[in-house]
Order: C-alpha cells, then sequence, then structure tokens
C-alpha cells in the first residue's frame, strides 16, 4: 500500500530534527504533529511523549528524521540520523529531506523487519494546515456524541483518523519556543502560544454572573409554576394565547444560557451560542421597533388610523393608544414577544369573525349530512353505521314521502347556506392567513443559528463537510506532493444542521385534505402548535 | 504526462478533455464545457428588453426599463455563479480517494471528496434520458453493513455529459488505478 505521510505546513521551514507523531497501521498512514529539534536528550523526549500519550490517549512516537539542510547531508550527518533508528524503535521508519530554498523534497520509507516487500515503500507526502484541522468539526461527526470519550475513530474513516489524532494533541501544542523547557519543539503554536484577554476576563467574570441571572431565573419561573396558574381559566388562557407561549421558550432559552454546566460536547456549545445570538438579535430588533414607534409621535398615527377598525367594540376606542403604548413596550423583551402580542390582539380583535365561522360551519355542515342521508333515502340505500358500509334498505311509504319533502326543503335552502359559509370561512382563512404569517416570522427568529452561519462565512474551516486535495509541483522520480485543504459546509446544510427547536407551528394538514375539510364543512384550525398535537 | 484531446458530448458540442498522470498512482482527468455563446446571450437580453419596452409603452412608467436592466444583470450574475459549469475534473489518487471539482463560470469551484474504503466501484451505466439512451459514468460506494451490496450511486461529469467514446478513455484509467487498489488492499 502507498505509505501516506501528513505532514503540517508549519513545519515546512523548521530546521532539522525528529519527526513525532502518529502512525495508523490500518491505512497505512503517518500523521505528523511536530518537530524535535537538535540538540536534544533521548531520555526526555521519551518522557515528553509518554506524557503526552497519557494526556490525550493518542499514541504519540517518534516517526523518523526531517532534514532541511543547504545542501545534501553530509556522510556524519547521514550516519548520525541512521543511529536515531536505534534509539527510536519505529517500524517504518521515515526520512524526509529538503533542500534550503528547493521545491522538491525527497522521502523514503524503511523497514527493517519487512518480511516479503522490499526495503522501501512509495510516499505520498499530504500538506495540511494545523491549526485549521485542530479547530475544525467533520460533519457528519466520525464518533457519535455519546460515544465514550477514548474510543479510537480509526474504523470509521482514515481522514477522520487524521483530524482525530491532530485535535487531541493539544498536550504536544502547548509549549512554544519562548518557553525553557528541556525539548525544543516545533508546531502551530510554536511562534507563542494564541490567547485572548478578553475571553479570559470574560470566563472569570462568567462564574458569578451566571450565578445570580440563574438563580433570578429560578425564581421566575417558581413564580410561575404556583399554583395560581393552574387553576382553569388562567390555565386555559395560558395555553390559548401565543405570547405566553413565547415568553415560555425564551425563559427556557436563558436558563440554557446561565446555566452553570459547561457545554459536554461542540454540539450543545453551537445551541448554546446559537441560543445567545438568537436572544440577542430578538432584543436588538425589539428595541430597533421600540425607538421607531415611540419616535415623532407615531402612536398618535397609528392609532388614529385604527380607530375605526377597533370602533366595533366601542369601550375600547379610547384605550387604543394606551394598548399601542404598552404593546411596543413589551419589545423589550423582544421582537418575538411584540409580534405574538400582536398576533394576540388580532385574534382576539377578530374573534367575531371565528365565531361567525363557526356558526356557519356548523349550519352547512349539518345541511350537508342531512342532504346525503335523505339523498341515500330517495335512491333507497342506508348507511350501515355497524359495517360502516351503504346498505339497500326498503322504506315504507310515508318514510319515502316525507324523506323527499325534507330532502327538497334541504336542497333550496343550501344556496343561501352555502354562501353565507363561504363568506365567513374565506374571512377566517384570511385571518388564519395573517397570524400564520406572524407565526412563520416569529419562528424564523426562535430557530434561524446566526451563530453557526456567522462561523461559517468567517471562518469556514470550524465547519467542515470534508476535505479537498491539490496537487502541487511534481517531478519524475520525486514522491508526490498534495495539499489538503478543509471543504466548509454548504449553507443549507449549517442551517439544518444547527436548526434550534421552535414553537413548531406547522401546518396540520396537506392540500388536499384541507380543501375535503372546508367542502364538507367541518371545522379547520390549520396552524397547531406543538402543545395541542400532545393533546 | 499530460495530453489534450477533443470530444462530443451527447448534444453535440464539442468537449475537450485533459489527462494529467501525476505518477503511478495519481490520474486527472478535466472535461471543459462549451463556453457561454455570445448570440444565445444577446438573443436573451434583446427578449427581455423588448419585452420591458413593450410593457413601458403601456404602462409610461419608466421604473419598467431600470427594473428589466437589473433583472438581466442580476440573472446573468446567478447565471454564472450557480448553472454554468466551465469545467468537471476528476482526480483519482490510490489509496486516498476520489475528488470531484466542478469549476463555474464565475469562478467559484465545489469539490466532493470520495474515500477510496467508501468505493465499490467504478462502472458505465445505461440511462434513458427523454427520448435518447445516454451512457454515464458512475462511482458505486459500498454499504457498510452490507459488504455486497451497493448504498449510493454517485454519477461523475454530470453537466458534461461525454458520450461513450470518451467514457471509455476515462473508464479504463480508473480501472487501472483500482485495480492497484484492490490488489495492494488484499495483500497488505
Amino acid at each position: 500500500m502507498v505509505l501516506k505521510a501528513f505532514f503540517p505546513t508549519c513545519c515546512a521551514s523548521a530546521d532539522s530534527g525528529l519527526l513525532v507523531g502518529r502512525w495508523v497501521p490500518e491505512q497505512s498512514c503517518a500523521v505528523v504533529l511536530a518537530v524535535v529539534h537538535f540538540p536534544f536528550i533521548p531520555i526526555q523526549v521519551k518522557q515528553l511523549l509518554a506524557q503526552v500519550q497519557q494526556d490525550s490517549q493518542v499514541g504519540v512516537a517518534v516517526l523518523g528524521t526531517w532534514c532541511h539542510c543547504r545542501q545534501e547531508p553530509e556522510e556524519s550527518l547521514g550516519r548520525f540520523l541512521e543511529g536515531l533508528a536505534a534509539v527510536f524503535p519505529h517500524e517504518p521508519w521515515l526520512r524526509l529531506c529538503r533542500e534550503r530554498g528547493g521545491t522538491f523534497w525527497s522521502c523514503e520509507a524503511t523497514r527493517r523487519q519487512a518480511p516479503s516487500a522490499p526495503g522501501e515503500d512509495q510516499v505520498t507526502l499530504i500538506f495540511y494546515d494545523q491549526r485549521q484541522v485542530l479547530l475544525s468539526q467533520l460533519h457528519p461527526p466520525a464518533v457519535p456524541p455519546d460515544c465514550q470519550v477514548g474510543a479510537d475513530p480509526t474504523s470509521t474513516g482514515g481522514l477522520a483518523a487524521v483530524f482525530h489524532t491532530v485535535s487531541r494533541s493539544e498536550a504536544l501544542f502547548r509549549s512554544d519556543r519562548f518557553d525553557e523547557g528541556p525539548v525544543r519543539l516545533s508546531h502551530w503554536q510554536s511562534e507563542g502560544v494564541e490567547a485572548s484577554i478578553l475571553a479570559e476576563l470574560a470566563k472569570r467574570a462568567s462564574g458569578p454572573v451566571c450565578l445570580l441571572l440563574a438563580s433570578l431565573l429560578s425564581l421566575v419561573s417558581t413564580v410561575g409554576a404556583c399554583r395560581v396558574f393552574k387553576l382553569w381559566p388562567l390555565s386555559f388562557l395560558g395555553s390559548k394565547l401565543s405570547t405566553c407561549e413565547q415568553l415560555r421558550h425564551r425563559l427556557e432559552h436563558l436558563r440554557l444560557i446561565f446555566s452553570m454546566k459547561k457545554a459536554e460536547n461542540p454540539v450543545q456549545l453551537m445551541r448554546k451560542a446559537n441560543t445567545v445570538a438568537s436572544v440577542l438579535l430578538d432584543v436588538t430588533l425589539g428595541l430597533l421597533l421600540l425607538s421607531w414607534l415611540h419616535g415623532r409621535s407615531r402612536i398618535g398615527h397609528l392609532a388614529d388610523a385604527l380607530v375605526p377598525v377597533a370602533d366595533y367594540i366601542h369601550l375600547m376606542s379610547p384605550f387604543v393608544e394606551h394598548i399601542l403604548w404598552h404593546v411596543g413596550l413589551s419589545a423589550c423583551l423582544g421582537l418575538t414577544v411584540a409580534l405574538s402580542l400582536l398576533s394576540d390582539i388580532v385574534a382576539l380583535l377578530t374573534f367575531h369573525i371565528y365565531c361567525f365561522y363557526v356558526y356557519g360551519a356548523r349550519l352547512y355542515r349539518l345541511k350537508i349530512h342531512g342532504l346525503s342521508s335523505l339523498w341515500r333515502l330517495f335512491r333507497g340505500k342506508k348507511w350501515n353505521a355497524l359495517r360502516r358500509r351503504v346498505d339497500s334498505c326498503s322504506y315504507d311509504l310515508d318514510q319515502l314521502f316525507i324523506g323527499t319533502l325534507l330532502f327538497t326543503i334541504l336542497l333550496f335552502l343550501l344556496p343561501t347556506t352555502a354562501l353565507y359559509y363561504l363568506v365567513f370561512t374565506l374571512l377566517r382563512l384570511l385571518m388564519v392567513t395573517v397570524q400564520g404569517l406572524i407565526h412563520l416570522l416569529v419562528d424564523l427568529i426562535n430557530s434561524l443559528p446566526l451563530y453557526s452561519l456567522g462561523l461559517r462565512l468567517c471562518r469556514p474551516y470550524r465547519l467542515a463537510a470534508g476535505v479537498k486535495f491539490r496537487v502541487l509541483e511534481h517531478e519524475a522520480g520525486r514522491p508526490l506532493r498534495l495539499l489538503m485543504q478543509i471543504n466548509p459546509l454548504p449553507y443549507s446544510r449549517v442551517v439544518h444542521t444547527y436548526r434550534l427547536p421552535s414553537c413548531g407551528c406547522h401546518p396540520q394538514h396537506s392540500w388536499g385534505s384541507l380543501c375535503r375539510r372546508l367542502f364538507s364543512g367541518e371545522l379547520i384550525y390549520p396552524w397547531r402548535q406543538r402543545s395541542d398535537r400532545q393533546d | 504526462m499530460e495530453d489534450e484531446r477533443s470530444f462530443s458530448d451527447i448534444c453535440g458540442g464539442r468537449l475537450a478533455l485533459q489527462r494529467r498522470y501525476y505518477s503511478p498512482s495519481c490520474r486527472e482527468f478535466c472535461l471543459s464545457c462549451p463556453r457561454l455563446s455570445l448570440r444565445s446571450l444577446t438573443a436573451v437580453t434583446c427578449t427581455v428588453w423588448l419585452a420591458a419596452y413593450g410593457l413601458f409603452s403601456l404602462c409610461e412608467n419608466s421604473m419598467i426599463l431600470s427594473a428589466a436592466i437589473f433583472i438581466t444583470l442580476v440573472g446573468l450574475l446567478g447565471y454564472l455563479h450557480f448553472v454554468k459549469i466551465d469545467q468537471e475534473t476528476l482526480l483519482i489518487i490510490d489509496s486516498l480517494g476520489i475528488q470531484m471539482t466542478s469549476s463555474y463560470a464565475s469562478g467559484k469551484e465545489s469539490t466532493t471528496f470520495i474515500e477510496m474504503g467508501k468505493v465499490k466501484d467504478i462502472v458505465i451505466n445505461e440511462a434513458i434520458y427523454m427520448q435518447k439512451v445516454i451512457y454515464y459514468l458512475c462511482i458505486l460506494l459500498q454499504d457498510p453493513a452490507e459488504p455486497h451490496g451497493i448504498s449510493q450511486v454517485v454519477p461523475v461529469f454530470q453537466s458534461a455529459k461525454p458520450r461513450l467514446d470518451c467514457l471509455i478513455e476515462i473508464y479504463r484509467s480508473c480501472q487501472e488505478i483500482l485495480a492497484q487498489q484492490k490488489a495492494t488492499s488484499t495483500n497488505p
């Protein structure tokens, strides 16, 4: 099999030394993690590797030698490098060599105890960006998140093993060249370990802040869960009003953000970050709406426009302005709360349309039911409720006479009832559409994973769908050199994978079943909340 | 080693196949599709603008003309960035995998890489496409649960759509590498 050597691009200009990394025998692949420079004491190198192996559960070992020199290596250096193979026994032993300023590399792999194959394997060099591979996450993940921490994913795929090796070997990358340790390493952080003052300060401050806010939120939820709200009128209102549902949803989100538990795996961390971004966007948009509404007496203009609409409830017309002012104030809690409040107000104001729709629908349904039953009588048939089918039946003459009379009456009254039903149903459908659009907007703000989308835009290597290879300049007789880059996840998959769970109001019926229900006069509630579906 | 030959696609347009042999275990096949023709571009633009001018003479609203220009520009940019594929490349590396790249006319590149462990075989398949019977090259992926089953069929060169003679060349080269791969995987 062709031997694949994964070499970090940051070490391509490093001085000569030993190659340290992991050998995966199943894929015949060597992942180089760092270069140990001369001079070193072999005992100390072995101690460091043992410590890294203990910390990270990754089998790190010395894989071979790296030679970066001005011209061809001299005899003495060559024999010195051969001697190292005896000090650090490893099968196969890699010898990478590069001329200073040259573009072409030479790479050999030798096996001392090769049973049948000749002493040298064919080697392919694959360059990878260590920092990007360290920070990226593969989608779909090679190891399922509920698997053991020390589980080995080599059986799932060769490239997943490379990613796993690099990401678990953080212990090796902790020292930089300014440290005065016994062993000098070259890796992506050897120019200086990355850290951010703001991140450290935020970490220190987050402990007490989270504790305070978590206790406040638990206080709020205990108040909300008290027995008063479980009594009949309030519990019924609470389940029907979408504002209460939205407030409950947001409270849950805030409790997730300020919980004292650390996120266990990357998926949970992303969910927390997405929730924070969603809440921030919500509050920002709400404050924008608030400032727009309260500036330049817009509320006065809106109230004047709405007075004829609200006039049917004569009691309400003096209060329209106050209502609008309070609705605007609720936008501090978030745009979604203001929109849910708007949807609830629309529902309450159009309650009369709903009532008339129910009357019209029930009358129409009764009429259709009666007509179909009498039509069967007209033809001499009957509905068998036990067998759930239509059977023939012999009716008496007086039954037939009364039946035909009633049938005629119902038939001639049908156009009037049908027209009333049509008008009220159209108005109701209009209201349902308006409410549905508002709910869709609320759902969008609730479930859009903004942090993940921002990450995909600014740091595309963090969310990886896979890898891509590019063949670098090639010369016959030299090993093949490839550059491995991260292939980022497409935006649609980012949204699909990291969508936050929302209130979940989906249309309950398909178009066909909706039309059938409308035709037969059954009551329709097209947008069902998730809690209603469980009832 | 590099060479270039000219073939035709199923509609009769000219395709150029570039073959690069980097090493005995790494080969690349690059198919260039026919470019966007000036004639069709002019025809579409003229139709859209004539329709807009007709609407303008009915409505006397100059917004229609600016909207038509905007739509033409946005439509052309969208077509070049999302629809028009200039080149399709197949890179096959022994014991690593197979990579397919599509380059769009605006320079965007979309890449898919399939690891060699998942590849079962590369075959030429027949399909009925409208009123024609066409041949296409596809990669068969292994089903991890069932060793003799196929989990997915991935077609290659979907927008270039070369004819059988071109496909046979590519098929032979790929089978040489896959045979090498199978030989080394059975004798470790």
